[in-house]
């Protein structure tokens, strides 16, 4: 092992008892020795694995065929699901605590106010996240056909996520945040997530570089199109001063309407580059990988990109409706907001084009129909979000649960389904099955989850227009007909029916982690295999 | 330099050079030429088994 890894690993624990030590408040002091026992950790790691990793290492050099690195993938695979899990099950905590308040328990630390943070950077940073990074590391390696660059590098860029996450997650729970939407870690974690960001640029880069095809596959251009505006988004929006070096709290650069303005720009390109360019390099190499045809027009995906990358960026301002922001930045991220149609349409049609000729296909493959329902959502949740952005509908919208239900159709039905379909093709690839263990369970995992889809949005869909028009509503004098406590009264039936399709989300997802697990032991599930026609009947 | 040359410059030539960016990209991508390429860029994840 080289000082290539010794020496950083021995700063990261040494910076970590400095600051342990030296600590102005007891979250600085506490994330100081996560640090401190993150570099033992990898220090252990690295000495057990050093033998392993530099042989493969070696082996590569010498071997004429690629000798792809799947030893981070099958890591990926089983980190992703576990904080899938994870982000679910806080999720459905804190939807059971908006019905029943005293789940909060009176308790700071499990107060709806950090825990929320808690469940959507579980859901969007650790869970999505973790299975970017998998996908991104699987995807350019078999479409290069070239091994991941980077002798330690992918570990550190995947160990150093991992830690980030647990920085996060640790730091809601104690009470330190920002307070950004979305970006609630405060600066140090912040700088620790850009030197990550910046050596999985690196890697990604450097693996297109050494490919050995000649085109660059378009899957890789969402991706990198991913690495490259989060590095930019993460770093404008987290410019600011800490109060001391030994201590977690800060302030931010901009204040007032440009802090506003910068943080939504932030907060919808998240949404735009992280939950939906990443993922549609997942969709634009993993279904036409698991339709086996070809994606259905190359020239149209290449379109989709160009378009999307070129109106995304600049409808974040749709956050901002009827606020101190300038009307005519209202009107511009309204503008381009419903522009975005178009590409998204464009994208949808491509992915569920690439079925044309084989939607029998349907019938008898599972896990292609978990990924067909998700480019379906994304269908439905782009056209539901210009159409929320128009200043007239957000009028009504704005704060209330139609928006929770609008998310989540994105994050359910096309983030989700499509990283659960990727999640079960890789499974028997990294463990070298012949294949999952059971369809039949990927088929019931399915249809529990998308009951619990159609039950979470359209709960949110009718307690959020109930909700707009009761805020909205005036008797014959001009007074305000309800009390904001009414209003929080009549969404209790719909918190419900909510925590009931959350729950039967969490459900689903504890089946594939069950079913992964026996992949990744080698079993087989004796089953009815799909396609055959049942003997019983004739 | 103030705020308003900022702003007009992005206004015009901003966007002259974004919209010949776009325009670009569109003709890279409909060049009529182009198609043997693209069918073969589209097989690209079918060269290697999993």
């Amino acid at each position: 092992m080289s000082w290539l890894v010794a020496l950083p690993v021995g700063l990261i624990g040494f910076v970590g008892l400095l600051a342990a030590s030296r600590a102005v408040d007891t979250g600085i002091y506490a994330h100081g020795f996560v640090f401190f026992i993150a570099a033992v950790l990898a220090g252990f790691f690295a000495i057990r694995k050093n033998e392993e990793i530099t042989r493969e290492w070696q082996a590569s050099k010498t071997s004429q065929e690629p000798v792809y690195n799947d030893a981070i993938i099958k890591v990926g695979v089983i980190a992703s699901t576990f904080w899938g899990v994870v982000g679910f099950v806080v999720g459905l905590v804190i939807a059971l605590q908006l019905a029943y308040p005293a789940l909060n328990f009176d308790l700071p630390w499990t107060n709806f106010g950090r825990l929320r943070p808690l469940h959507t950077s579980a859901v969007i940073f650790a869970f999505g996240g973790t299975v970017l990074l998998t996908t991104s590391f699987h995807v350019v390696q078999r479409t290069c056909r070239a091994r991941l660059a980077g002798l330690w590098a992918p570990w550190f860029v995947f160990w150093g996520y991992q830690l980030f996450i647990v920085l996060a997650a640790t730091g809601y729970i104690f009470g330190i945040t920002q307070s950004k939407e979305y970006a609630e870690p405060e600066w140090y974690v912040d700088l620790w997530l850009t030197i990550v960001w910046v050596v999985y640029l690196l890697v990604f880069l450097g693996t297109l570089m050494r490919r050995k095809e000649p085109h660059i596959y378009v899957a890789n251009w969402f991706y990198l199109a991913f690495i490259v505006t989060i590095a930019m988004l993460h770093i404008v929006n987290n410019l600011a001063m800490p109060v001391s070096i030994f201590g977690a709290k800060s302030y931010q650069l901009f204040s007032g309407v440009q802090d506003a303005l910068t943080q939504w720009w932030y907060g919808h390109n998240a949404v735009g580059f992280f939950l939906t360019a990443g993922f549609l390099g997942i969709m634009y190499y993993y279904v036409p990988k698991q339709a086996e045809r070809p994606v259905y027009s190359y020239r149209l995906s290449i379109v989709h990109f160009w378009a999307l990358i070129f109106l995304y960026i600049w409808a974040g301002p749709h956050h901002l409706h009827y606020t101190a922001l300038p009307d005519w930045a209202q009107t511009l991220g309204m503008t381009f907001s419903i522009m975005l149609w178009m590409p998204s349409w464009g994208g949808m049609i491509n992915g569920l084009m690439t079925l044309s000729g084989a939607w029998d296909k349907l019938r008898t493959d599972p896990i292609l129909r978990m990924m067909v329902l998700s480019v379906a959502f994304y269908g439905m949740s782009t056209f539901e979000g210009p159409l929320m952005s128009i200043k007239a509908v957000n009028s009504l919208s704005h704060y209330t649960d139609w928006t929770i239900g609008h998310v989540h159709s994105g994050a359910l039905g096309w983030v989700g389904f499509v990283s659960f379909g990727a999640l079960y093709f890789l499974a028997p690839v990294v463990w070298k099955r012949q294949r999952l263990y059971s369809l039949r369970l990927v088929s019931l995992h399915f249809w529990i989850s998308t009951l619990g889809i159609v039950l979470y949005v359209a709960a949110m869909w009718v307690s959020g227009i109930l909700q707009g028009l009761m805020w909205r509503a005036y008797d014959s004098l001009g007074f305000l007909e309800y009390s904001f406590a009414e209003t929080v009264e009549a969404m209790h039936p719909f918190y419900l029916i909510r925590a009931l399709g959350g729950g039967l989300f969490v459900l689903g997802s504890l089946i594939m982690a069950y079913n992964i697990w026996r992949t990744a032991r080698g079993d087989i599930r004796q089953e009815a295999p799909y396609g055959v026609p049942s003997v019983a009947g004739a | 330099m103030t705020y308003e040359t900022v702003s007009s410059f992005a206004q015009s030539w901003g966007l002259v050079y974004l919209v010949i960016l776009f325009a670009g990209a569109l003709v890279y991508a409909l060049w009529p030429g182009a198609q043997k390429k693209f069918d073969d860029a589209a097989h690209i994840p079918f060269k290697e088994d999993r």
